[in-house]
């Protein structure tokens, strides 16, 4: 740290202890939260399907792997679907030339393909938002995101929660997180919605069944 | 703050010319009623708003009461998780950083240097896109709008949607005519309809995204306990941003932190709603320091004060400082849908504007000086806050300071002197009474146009309503006694 | 119960027909009302115009002329609002019970139906300070559907404020003037023959704006809506 740094550091640092000078002692740090840590208890695998929908997203059911595989074969509009590592095999529809990221995919080639499927870490119900981590079968953040088609499998019930507070801690955030809610949209010309622009203009999930 | 906007009149002049564009006028009328009405049923969704918006309210309290301990905490994590951080005092020194470290990424005659940017409010408030380019190092803007103000050397007029002053006529007709000047032209043919112009966003804007080396983003909030940096927001221009570069330089505001992760839960509620009206926004990235394998490899936040203690100094003013710029208060704020966002002349338009740039920058320009007397007090601005911003008591408090300090320089001499006579007059019945009395008298004189001052400015569009022939005073001591 | 009237500063001078008409209302319903002759003005102009030192005074004035009195009644909203939640702060002491003149029919005395007629098509404007400050909410609305031969409509865009603001109108007079065309415009789109609010400085601007324009609609303050009866009316 070079001198004007470190001098930028404590005069900013003085500043705000002269400025807040009033401020109650330590003790005080106790939030009252008088909000729901839920607003639905039920039906959660309905609820996020509703949701998604609601957003844009397009869902199916799969009672089955062997049935995200012909789900999945009948979403591609290409052979090149990127799989990252930790999807099952049975997932993965025999007409299509699964791309693994090993080595790891460069950007441009991952632009070139037609899809990437991946599992998740979670999927809140309220809000319609499927969560990504990074951890088994969701890969980094760049294959879900250059590519133009997103197909996530959702393991329901057990990976929905009902909101984010029920949500948050479950998730670790030393690891890099993609919250993601339908398919890339824009409000920014009137105010009006529309979906796509730089992320995956299509979002497919999943939702498969527990006991498969 | 940034020298774009110096030079500016003061709100009332500005908002004149807004007026009287019909143009503006119906974009804006539109646009921000459109999303008036969709966030008042997002919200109506959730039956515990407030104990959402008193949380929020609460916690953004609790971290400037403590901000010192948030940030030391922060910094702490933030380089444990392999991250830098950067402190700026005010906008210059914030802008040499990010030049600094743009440098130090390599880059040659051959290949010149060039970024890709998110929309970030706090590097349009230190003016970062102008001194790149004065120092040679291109920015580009990712975001829609932010492209559709860029291409057509344009400011931004709202927090949320920078090009809510034009419609998607203007918007096509400028990526007709510039995107060729930045890099891919617009398609052939190229319609208004805002698919395809979000599509001639996504062309033009792809061929960046993968070959950018550095990215500029802000942030919306950084969480003190873990390090973490989270960034909202519908595109993916910042997913782009955020994961595919080799060095992320994040400019945030010191007082963007919350102190717990599970403070989140808070706002990851209250910001998409009262924003764009949905229930959760299509991204949201989080990410902590750098990750192994994943995403950019240097990570550099710098910590921007450029005003923020002095308004944190201000015991009324620093409310102010709970902002997340959700943009709820422009969009139901009657005077930002006539007299638009540029003539607030700052990044932050509308009522938080009005309240916020005058402690941020001070309020010796005339400009500064005019915002807290843009408002009419009709608090619709407060009741949307989600974070319980008192917009409407700041505003109050800050025309007090404007007062006080006009007197320091002998300005608003007639304005203080009316109200000291009104005020003596009322506090003295017999000089009240005999003062309505006289108006009583008179009130066949009062012309119907008042060629100066305040009279003049009411009744150019209004007229005087006729004065009786009695006070109600008179017709009491007649009737009641 | 004693009760005094504060007429305001505006309506005094400016209105005293709906000072007039709160009277007669509150007489009509056997309330005996005072009018404590010293009083001006609560201040509130001073005050929002970022002078808060020259509103002290008159709100100590304030408590003074009232002092003693079991409720103030007083037919703006927007002057009630200041005294209720500014005025403690400008002042020690016990601020007198204040009532907006809604408030106090239907909550004090209980009535919704005050025996008015009024047999016109009315669109009522809730005023900022009535609605957001005060929260008067459905009062007004209340009473007006109570009154016999009056024909309630909706206002399109009833809750934007109408532009007045105080000092605002004049400092900001062409945001203003814009802000009160757009509330003519939606007042006659309502198809009403009056506009009725709680305050007579809103409606000053609204109504000096359709004068000025010649838009076909008349303005009038909620009090004389309330206070008519068939033989005011007829008379």
């Amino acid at each position: 740290m070079n001198p004007t740094a470190s001098s930028a550091r404590e005069e900013i640092l003085a500043r705000i202890r002269a400025a807040s000078g009033d401020a109650p002692s330590t003790d005080a740090r106790i939030i009252n939260r008088d909000y729901l840590a839920a607003h639905v208890e039920t039906d959660l695998v309905d609820l996020l399907a509703e949701n998604l929908t609601d957003y844009r997203a397009r869902v199916y059911r799969a009672a089955a792997p062997a049935d995200v595989a012909v789900i999945v074969a009948g979403l591609l509009h290409g052979p090149r679907l990127v799989v990252p590592d930790g999807v099952p095999d049975a997932w993965i529809p025999a007409e299509a030339t699964a791309l693994r990221d090993q080595p790891a995919l460069d950007p441009a080639t991952l632009d070139l393909t037609h899809a990437v499927l991946t599992g998740c870490a979670l999927a809140i119900a309220e809000t319609g938002t499927i969560v990504l981590d990074g951890g088994p079968g969701q890969g980094r953040r760049a294959l879900t995101l250059v590519p133009d088609h997103h197909i996530c499998v959702v393991r329901c019930p057990e990976q929905v929660v009902a909101s984010i507070p029920q949500a948050l801690p479950l998730l670790d955030p030393t690891r890099p997180q993609t919250w993601i809610a339908g398919p890339s949209a824009t409000s920014d010309i009137e105010l009006d919605r529309v979906e796509g622009v730089h992320g995956p203009r299509l979002l497919d999930v999943i939702l498969l069944a527990a006991r498969s | 703050m940034t020298g774009v906007y110096v030079g500016m009149p003061a709100f009332p002049t500005a908002a004149r010319a807004a007026t009287r564009n019909a143009q503006l006028r119906a974009n804006l009328t539109r646009a921000t009623h459109t999303i008036r009405d969709r966030r008042a049923r997002a919200v109506a969704e959730l039956e515990d708003w407030e104990g959402l918006r008193q949380a929020g309210k609460a916690i953004k309290d609790e971290t400037l009461a403590h901000l010192d301990d948030y940030l030391l905490q922060l910094e702490a994590k933030v380089t444990e998780a392999g991250g830098t951080v950067h402190w700026a005092r005010d906008a210059d020194e914030a802008n040499r950083i990010v030049t600094e470290l743009i440098r130090a990424t390599g880059g040659s005659d051959d290949q010149p240097h060039e970024v890709v940017k998110v929309k970030s409010m706090a590097t349009q408030e230190i003016g970062l896109n102008e001194h790149l380019a004065a120092e040679g190092i291109s920015a580009y803007e990712t975001d829609l709008a932010e492209l559709i103000v860029q291409l057509g050397d344009d400011l931004p007029s709202h927090i949320l949607v920078p090009a809510i002053h034009k419609n998607r006529t203007e918007i096509r007709d400028i990526f007709r005519e510039r995107m060729g000047e930045w890099g891919r032209p617009a398609p052939e043919g190229l319609t208004d309809t805002p698919a395809d112009l979000a599509e001639a966003a996504r062309l033009h804007l792809r061929e960046k995204f993968l070959r950018a080396k550095v990215a500029v983003s802000g942030a919306n909030f950084m969480v003190a306990e873990t390090g973490t940096l989270v960034v909202l927001e519908s595109e993916g221009n910042g997913r782009m941003c955020l994961t595919l570069p080799e060095t992320l330089i994040s400019v945030v505001g010191i007082e963007k932190i919350v102190p717990t992760w599970r403070d989140l839960e808070v706002f990851l509620q209250l910001l998409p709603r009262s924003s764009t009206a949905e229930r959760m926004n299509p991204y949201t990235t989080m990410w902590t320091g750098t990750h192994e394998g994943d995403g950019p490899k240097q990570f550099h936040l710098v910590l921007l004060d450029n005003g923020r203690t002095q308004t944190l100094a201000d015991e009324v003013g620093r409310q102010a400082l709970r902002c997340i710029r959700c943009s709820a208060c422009l969009n139901v704020c009657p005077v930002y849908e006539r007299a638009g966002g540029h003539a607030y002349g700052s990044a932050y338009p509308g009522p938080i504007g009005a309240i916020l740039t005058p402690q941020l920058r001070g309020t010796a320009s005339e400009l500064d000086a005019s915002l807290p007397y843009a408002s009419s007090l009709c608090g619709a601005c407060f009741e949307a806050c989600p974070v319980a911003i008192d917009i409407p008591e700041v505003l109050l408090h800050l025309r007090e300071r404007v007062g006080r300090e006009a007197k320091e320089h002998g300005g608003h001499r007639l304005e203080r002197a009316a109200m000291k006579a009104a005020t003596y007059a009322m506090t003295h019945p017999a000089v009240y009474r005999a003062a309505e009395n006289a108006a009583v008298r008179a009130r066949k004189l009062i012309p119907k146009k008042v060629p100066f001052g305040a009279g003049k400015a009411w009744t150019e569009t209004r007229d005087l309503p006729e004065l009786p022939e009695q006070t109600f005073r008179q017709w009491w001591k007649e009737t009641h006694r | 119960m004693r009760i005094a009237l504060f007429v305001t500063c505006v309506n005094d001078l400016a209105y005293p027909g709906t000072g007039i008409a709160a009277v007669r209302l509150l007489e009509r319903l056997g309330v005996e009302v005072a009018f404590p002759e010293a009083q001006t003005c609560c201040g509130q102009m001073q005050y929002n115009t970022g002078y808060p030192s020259a509103a002290v005074p008159l709100a100590e004035k304030f408590g003074k002329d009232f002092a003693g009195f079991d409720a103030v009644v007083v037919p703006s909203g927007s002057c009630g609002a200041f005294i209720r939640d500014v005025h403690p702060k400008l002042v020690e002491g016990a601020v007198p019970p204040v009532y907006e003149l809604t408030e106090y029919l239907i909550d004090v005395l209980g009535v919704e139906q005050v025996g008015a007629y009024f047999p016109h098509k009315v669109a009522y404007h809730p005023t900022c300070h009535s609605s957001r400050l005060l929260k008067v909410g459905d009062r007004p609305t209340r009473l007006l559907r109570a009154v016999e031969g009056l024909e309630l409509v909706e206002l399109p865009g009833a809750a934007e404020c109408c532009g007045f603001g105080g000092t605002f109108s004049v400092k900001n007079p062409d945001v203003s003037a814009a802000m009160g065309a757009d509330k003519v415009t939606h007042a006659v789109e309502s198809g009403a023959e009056y506009l009725v609010a709680a305050d007579n400085s809103c409606l000053m601007h609204i109504g000096g704006t359709a004068r000025r324009s010649g838009a076909p609609i008349k303005t009038i303050h909620l009090a004389e809506i309330l206070a008519a009866t068939r033989e005011t009316v007829n008379a």
